[in-house]
């Protein structure tokens, strides 16, 4: 063993910035904490929604302030590179075998994107567009 | 040889992964954006009916609980790669942050 290896300098808080695959890693990483903050709202809402009709209504109006929605565009954002990050890679994630084949990566990738639709349009009917 | 619990916090940071990505960007444009812009209501009254039956109870606890256990998680590994070695200390703080978001919708839901 060599008595002075080399270690190579890695910077501890800015590594990520040397490359875009990093920086895009870091990126999806990071949408855990608007969708973290989000499930935090939601609780709130529920705890109004328990709590009486005025305090339901002063939250819905709570929900109106400018910082909130640009919150909210922004975890949606978020949100949204989340979901399409994770169905791209699907095919890699849960290679699917049949016989002595794999079925095609864009049918895995195209069927999660598929049920996202549908379930994205459910919960839109529910909530009564 | 060493056992890892790894696998069990595996399986539900997955399942909160894959529900909070067919879910989450819907409900946000919901309840954050259409709902205050005015383009959508959810009134008092629908909002109470839709959790006042055990099936609307569980939804609502999963839409919550789900993706605030997976966001915990991946916020532990996340600070440590923003350089942040203290994992011991933020493990307690995310985990203890989603069980008291569990505790409190429970008790939200369970009081509708």
């Amino acid at each position: 063993m060599s008595r002075k290896p080399y270690v190579r300098p890695i910077p501890k808080t800015s590594w990520f910035m040397r490359q875009g695959r990093y920086k895009r890693y870091m990126a999806r990483e990071v949408t855990c904490l608007f969708i973290g903050a989000y499930t935090a709202v939601l609780t709130v809402g529920l705890m109004r929604l328990a709590e009486s009709e005025a305090a339901y209504n002063a939250f819905l109006t709570a929900l109106k302030a400018p910082g909130s929605i640009l919150f909210h565009v922004v975890a949606f954002l978020f949100a949204v590179y989340h979901s399409s990050t994770w169905f791209n890679v699907t095919h890699q994630a849960m290679p699917i075998q049949r016989g002595d084949e794999f079925v095609a990566p864009g049918v895995i990738v195209g069927t999660h994107y598929a049920i996202w639709a549908v379930v994205s349009l459910v919960v839109l009917l529910v909530a009564g567009v | 040889m060493a056992k890892s619990h790894k696998p069990i916090v595996w399986g539900p940071f997955a399942a909160g992964g894959t529900f909070s990505a067919f879910f989450n960007p819907v409900l946000i444009l919901i309840t954050g954006i259409l709902v205050p812009l005015g383009a959508m209501s959810l009134s008092y009254e629908r909002a109470h009916a839709f959790a006042d039956n055990w099936i609307g109870k569980l939804i609502l606890f999963g839409f919550i609980v789900l993706p605030a256990w997976h966001a915990a998680h991946r916020a532990r590994i996340t600070v440590h790669d923003f350089g942040l070695r203290a994992d011991i200390l933020m493990a307690t703080v995310f985990y203890a942050t989603a069980a008291v978001l569990t505790v409190l919708s429970a008790v939200a839901l369970l009081k509708i």
